[in-house]
């Protein structure tokens, strides 16, 4: 580890802080629909989307009537894409004459899409066209990030309802997310990465003469604009499949900071901006203070462990320094390892480098912090992860204090931690059970690269990155078989629609109650006190949840490697 | 009512013991899904005790014998849950009984359509009967005098063996079943049906055949199986996943892994907390109708308490002598003190009281000659009337006024300002006279029952607004207000603005307590979230409110709000135990399951348990051993103390939860160095 590299983790975490504060004014200001001076701007665009749609902007939801139109919604947009990926071949915008998708392809291509996933079975540059990419991936990587930032939103306003039903509009809150929000930063985006050097163009593919004589098919498209979304949105589906780590996606130590300040900012700015609507700044402080902290212990867990090297390689070999198998030079270390970090505790998924290649307990952060998935979390389901395990963080110590437990003013009853312990119970059961079939069965077992500790880690990472909407890829395990893209695609659905469904029947139950006004015998959740018992729950269900499997994978391959030192 | 059973009596025990294997019945433990996955447990190893190898495998017969410890200890912890259930039914069982004893073989005098008196069992009375009671019978059923007055003994209910007075109309009119009438003769009306009574009411109760989950037992209950439901997918997949990477982890070892993963020891121990919990209501004298009504006063934003009995101990006494005109105060006290040496009301001893205190003794028996006068509502003055003929009165200022003017005698000028100043301080003045000499005025006070403002006190640490209600004028109801320390008060009170205040607290979201014992309380009662009505009350407030106390105690309302606290916190507590115990474990069985296949994971072993067998029975052990330990904690509940939430978090939190995660590394410790000296480690 180095003195720079140390700054450099933390600088860009703190700029995802500076930067997220105040746009997370700007959402507040944006989803409480008051009149602003962008209304001049915005509102005829809006107005006629309106009317594409067929919506009512003034008429208000309550949660059944939101979530309808929000699963109906993505069910449309799913169904659009498979038809897309499939089709491909045929349709235009086709220069490279890729073919189109075989089925199970396409569903887990769509599947993770749709879900903000990111999933990516396929290699961009060899078999998705133009079209698919702008269409099937670039698209949904709008909407995806739209619809959990939406069903987040919607729910903050069921938690400070009083006696009410509504939850506000889907169509209207879908619909600004992108006028307001999404679309102008991915555009702004867009021409930054431009000019850093990230082609953008509908031209086929280039043929080059180079220097040693050869020729060489540079692949090239609408990289530039899939880029930008990609990380705004959380996304991370990559146009190359090489991801992030591919100079065309990626050209320079400069892009990379953006790119990761890209995925930061907007789930921060939601956590801010949940303060500011239950009106209590401090809530989102001391939310801020605790999982910071845990993303920056997570960020140099990596780097030690990557800058460290391999002590193997070190004791047998006499090859000293860092651990760069599967990273860029341009990156280095420190920011692959920060980077690692930042898309997996942001549910992003982009890689720079190959997690596969990591130091067992560099290769365990990642996989971590998806087993934990709100370490501020993905576009708006980050945000739904905390809020749901604050919920059951303040049953137990709410029972503690000696009263029915409240959070935020709303009493939390039997309804709430049914619906809480469903949403809880999804994560571990869509990692646990296909991981085990997968592990006991032929066709799971074939695509795997390593065996061992290792292979097991590989599995075990796939289905938790598709379990929390990440999408970023161990590598080492060949995903596109019938089997995993099958699994995998049902996976991704599972784990983000459940759990999406469960908070939103939350949300219109606790909209329905009375806010209770505070007391002294009110237990507080804007204290440092409650954020370490807030970290402590979701670390010790997380841990005790995961930990026998964590045992048998990254914990118990760096404990073989350290006692292989020692004989 | 015995309040003095203790927690553990032989017969409780015994008995204890017995239903722990009645409640075996997987028909009854499958209501507590913890429990029942242990005993599902139990008997999956049991059978692999009789055939090591029922689901595959080549194992020998050490296995057997592991397998057979493993099946003792599973009974053993369900055993030990059943045992820590029974032991809290007991308590209330034995009440059941001795209650049950006072409502057999009651005979009826029922009046008959002929209007004839005929003698039926009690057992046959419907609601509108008239019986017919005289003095030395039973009253056969609850009911309400309609006719008569008489003293009844209420000790079968209450425990109090003074007499009360029930008579017909007014709010002292409602009578029990099973209480027995001492005097006099009563005809009542009978407001129940069979099955009904309040005594059948109160067998229910204290047997817990009524009870019902209560809401937030609920919501426990449900985190709990979806606590259990993880815990048995880890452990389902858990074998798999060894398989691929070459280890076999054997059957009931993994059920071991999940009997000590799944929070057992809340799940023994939360049908005991909730039952203790009532138990501890009942033993305060105070029937709660529901366990609901006791976990809502534990979540009492707003208390109303009224003024008088609750908060003030219901008589005014003297606190000052003001003399008026010429005279002096010690001139005033003489004559105070005089007129009221033979006034037994509390007035007239607080007012001797005070003179003792001002240095001033009279002996009854220097005015042994003398006449005494007694109140009386149409003159409103008492005193003496001394042998030569002298009066000497004291009484409301009007009256004395009267009594000195129609005398010819005149007022002191500065006697009107000097009423008006006691008035508007809030207090009663009495003047006092001699022949016909006013000297001047006895200021009597509303006493505020001592202790009361430290209670005040408590219950604004926990978040609680009193409000006192009284039918006084708002300047005295302020005087009493700032000195008891209450926060708010409503002067001049009517019945519905007690209503109004429920009503408006409620709409904020607020959960109220109030207590009352007149008719006119009843609908209050009713729309309290916790309304504790006094025994002594009407047959309506009874029905209305949630709670009865049976001293007929208003101040009882701040210990039910403890006591509510008491029970979330023994839950909430035992629960993070629970949970924090599951890290020792883990340390304990992970690194012994796959000691074989991944040495290295032996660092893990940080307890350095014996072998791998070892590892795993002492945190089984642990598992079981700790919920016998823990029944005394869940009976009696955890201390409350009035503090700030999140201080009384911390303190909770630093003993449970952090004891939690420490405890069984040493209890685990210990159990395997145990084992080992005893030879079993290495079976």
């Amino acid at each position: 580890m180095t003195i720079a590299g140390s700054i450099g983790i933390l600088a860009v975490i703190a700029l995802i802080l500076i930067i997220g504060i105040p746009l997370g004014d700007y959402l507040y200001y944006l989803f409480r629909g008051e009149p602003s001076r962008m209304d001049k701007v915005f509102h005829p665009l809006e107005k006629w989307l309106f009317r594409a749609v067929g919506a009512d902007p003034s008429v208000k939801m309550d949660w059944k009537a939101y979530l309808r139109a929000l699963i109906m919604v993505n069910f449309a947009m799913m169904i659009f894409a498979y038809l897309v990926f499939r089709l491909q071949g045929v349709l235009p915008l086709n220069p490279s004459h890729i073919k189109g998708m075989p089925w199970d392809l396409a569903f887990n291509t769509a599947a993770s899409f749709i879900t903000n996933t990111n999933w990516q079975n396929y290699a961009g540059e060899q078999s998705m066209s133009y079209l698919g990419q702008m269409l099937g991936i670039t698209y949904l990587q709008f909407t995806s990030a739209a619809t959990g930032f939406v069903a987040a939103i919607a729910f903050v306003r069921g938690l400070i309802a009083n006696r009410s039903e509504s939850i506000g509009n889907f169509w209207v809150d879908f619909i600004r997310i992108h006028t307001r929000l999404l679309l102008p930063l991915a555009f702004v985006f867009s021409l930054i990465l431009i000019g850093l050097g990230v082609p953008q163009t509908l031209l086929g593919p280039e043929t080059v003469h180079t220097l040693q004589g050869v020729l060489q098919t540079i692949s090239r498209g609408p990289v530039a604009s899939l880029e930008a979304i990609k990380q705004l949105g959380t996304n991370g589906g990559g146009y190359y499949n090489a991801n992030s780590a591919h100079p065309f996606e990626n050209p320079s130590a400069i892009s990379n900071v953006l790119e990761m300040l890209a995925m930061g900012i907007v789930s921060t700015a939601l956590v801010w901006t949940f303060g500011r609507f239950i009106k209590n700044r401090k809530q989102a402080v001391v939310l801020y203070v605790f999982l910071t902290a845990i993303l920056i212990i997570g960020a140099f867990i990596i780097y030690s462990n990557e800058a460290g090297g391999n002590p193997i390689l070190q004791h047998v070999l006499g090859i000293h320094g860092s651990n760069m198998e599967g990273k860029e030079e341009r990156f280095g270390p420190a920011m692959s390892s920060v980077f690692a970090a930042i898309t997996t505790a942001f549910t992003t998924g982009a890689v720079n480098s190959m997690h596969d290649s990591y130091m067992p307990m560099g290769g365990f952060i990642p996989l971590l912090f998806m087993m934990f998935n709100l370490i501020f979390g993905g576009k708006g389901v980050g945000l739904l992860n905390i809020l749901m395990f604050l919920i059951i963080t303040v049953f137990l110590s709410g029972l503690m204090v000696g009263r029915t437990p409240e959070i935020f003013g709303k009493k939390i009853e039997a309804r709430e931690i049914k619906l809480a312990t469903i949403a809880m119970l999804a994560h571990p059961f869509i990692i646990l059970v296909p991981a085990a079939i997968a592990l006991v069965t032929k066709v799971g077992t074939s695509s795997i690269l390593n065996p061992g500790l290792h292979g097991l880690t590989e599995v075990l990472y796939a289905y938790t990155s598709a379990a929390a909407n990440n999408g970023s890829a161990f590598a080492g395990l060949n995903g596109n078989t019938v089997f995993y893209n099958v699994t995998l695609g049902l996976v991704m659905l599972i784990g983000r629609y459940v759990s999406l469904i469960a908070m939103f029947a939350i949300a219109g139950s606790l909209a329905k109650k009375a806010v209770i006004p505070p007391s002294a015998g009110t237990l507080r959740t804007d204290t440092f006190a409650f954020g370490g018992v807030f970290v402590a729950v979701f670390v010790i269900v997380g841990a005790l949840t995961f930990f026998p499997a964590l045992a048998i994978g990254p914990i118990g391959e760096q404990l073989q490697m350290w006692a292989h030192l020692l004989h | 009512m015995n309040r003095q059973s203790k927690t553990f009596s032989g017969a409780i025990m015994s008995r204890a013991i017995w239903e722990s294997f009645v409640k075996m019945d997987p028909r009854g433990l499958v209501r507590n899904p913890v429990m029942f996955v242990v005993e599902i447990g139990f008997v999956i190893t049991l059978l692999l005790t009789i055939d090591p190898n029922l689901f595959g495998g080549h194992y020998g017969p050490s296995e057997r014998s592991y397998n057979l410890i493993v099946t003792i200890i599973l009974l053993i912890t369900v055993l030990f849950g059943n045992f820590a259930e029974a032991v809290a039914e007991g308590r209330g069982k034995a009440q059941a009984e001795s209650l049950r004893k006072t409502k057999t073989d009651l005979l009826a005098n029922k009046k008959s359509d002929s209007g004839a008196y005929e003698q039926v069992p009690a057992s046959s009375l419907h609601r509108d009967d008239l019986v017919r009671v005289i003095a030395g019978e039973m009253i056969p059923a609850d009911g309400e005098v309609i006719e008569g007055l008489g003293s009844v003994d209420e000790s079968a209910i209450t425990g109090e063996s003074a007499p009360v007075i029930r008579g017909a109309g007014g709010d002292f009119s409602s009578v029990t079943g099973g209480t027995k009438l001492l005097s006099d003769e009563l005809i009542i009306r009978i407001t129940v049906d069979p099955g009904e009574s309040f005594l059948d009411k109160m067998i229910n109760l204290v047997e817990g055949a009524s009870r019902q989950k209560t809401p937030n037992e609920l919501a426990l209950s449900v985190l709990l199986a979806g606590l259990t439901l993880i815990f048995l997918i880890v452990v389902v997949t858990l074998e798999p996943m060894a398989h691929y990477v070459h280890g076999t982890i054997d059957v009931a070892t993994l059920i071991a892994l999940l009997v000590c993963l799944i929070p057992t020891t809340i799940g023994a121990l939360l049908s005991a907390i909730g039952i203790a919990g009532m138990d501890r209501v009942i033993r305060f004298n105070v029937i709660a109708k529901s366990g609901k009504a006791v976990e809502a006063a534990g979540d009492i934003n707003t208390l109303i308490l009224d003024k008088t009995g609750t908060i003030t101990i219901g008589n005014r006494l003297a606190s000052e002598f003001l003399p008026v005109g010429s005279h002096s105060e010690d001139e005033l006290v003489e004559i105070a003190v005089i007129s009221s040496l033979f006034d037994e009301t509390p007035e007239g001893r607080s007012v001797v009281d005070l003179g003792k205190d001002k240095g001033v003794t009279i002996a009854r028996e220097s005015y042994t000659s003398a006449e005494n006068v007694e109140f009386s509502a149409d003159t409103r003055v008492s005193g003496l009337n001394l042998a030569d003929g002298t009066i000497i009165r004291k009484g409301a200022v009007d009256a004395i006024k009267k009594l000195v003017q129609e005398k010819g005698a005149k007022v002191p000028g500065d006697l009107d300002s000097k009423t008006e100043h006691i008035a508007t301080e809030g207090g009663t003045p009495l003047a006092v006279m001699k022949g016909t000499d006013i000297y001047g005025l006895i200021y009597l006070k509303d006493i505020v029952k001592p202790g009361m403002r430290e209670r005040f006190a408590e219950l604004r640490k926990m978040g609680i607004k009193t409000v006192m209600c009284t039918g006084d004028n708002r300047l005295t109801a302020a005087t009493i207000a700032s000195e008891a320390g209450v926060d708010d008060f409503i002067a001049e009170a009517k019945p519905e603005d007690k209503m109004r205040l429920i009503r408006t607290e409620q709409e904020q979201g607020k959960l109220v307590a109030m207590s009352g014992d007149g008719t006119n309380d009843a609908p209050a009662l009713a729309q309290a979230d916790v309304g504790l009505a006094m025994n002594s009350g009407t047959a309506a407030a009874k029905e209305a409110g949630n709670m009865i106390d049976l001293d007929s105690d208003p101040t009882k309302l701040i210990e039910v709000v403890s006591i509510g606290k008491q029970l979330l916190i023994t839950r909430g507590a035992i629960t993070t135990f629970s949970i924090a115990n599951d890290v020792a474990k883990y340390f304990a069985i992970i690194p012994a399951i796959f000691l074989a296949v991944i040495p290295s994971l032996g660092a893990l072993n940080i307890m350095h348990l014996t072998s791998w067998h070892s590892a795993i029975l002492s945190a089984l052990i642990f598992n079981a051993i700790i919920i016998p330990l823990l029944i005394p904690l869940a009976m009696k509940g955890v201390k409350y103390r009035p503090m700030s939430a999140t201080g009384m978090l911390m303190r909770n939190l630093f003993i449970f939860g952090l004891g939690g995660v420490i405890t069984p590394f040493i209890g685990i410790k210990l159990i395997d160095l145990l084992l080992t000296v005893l030879g079993i480690a290495n079976i």
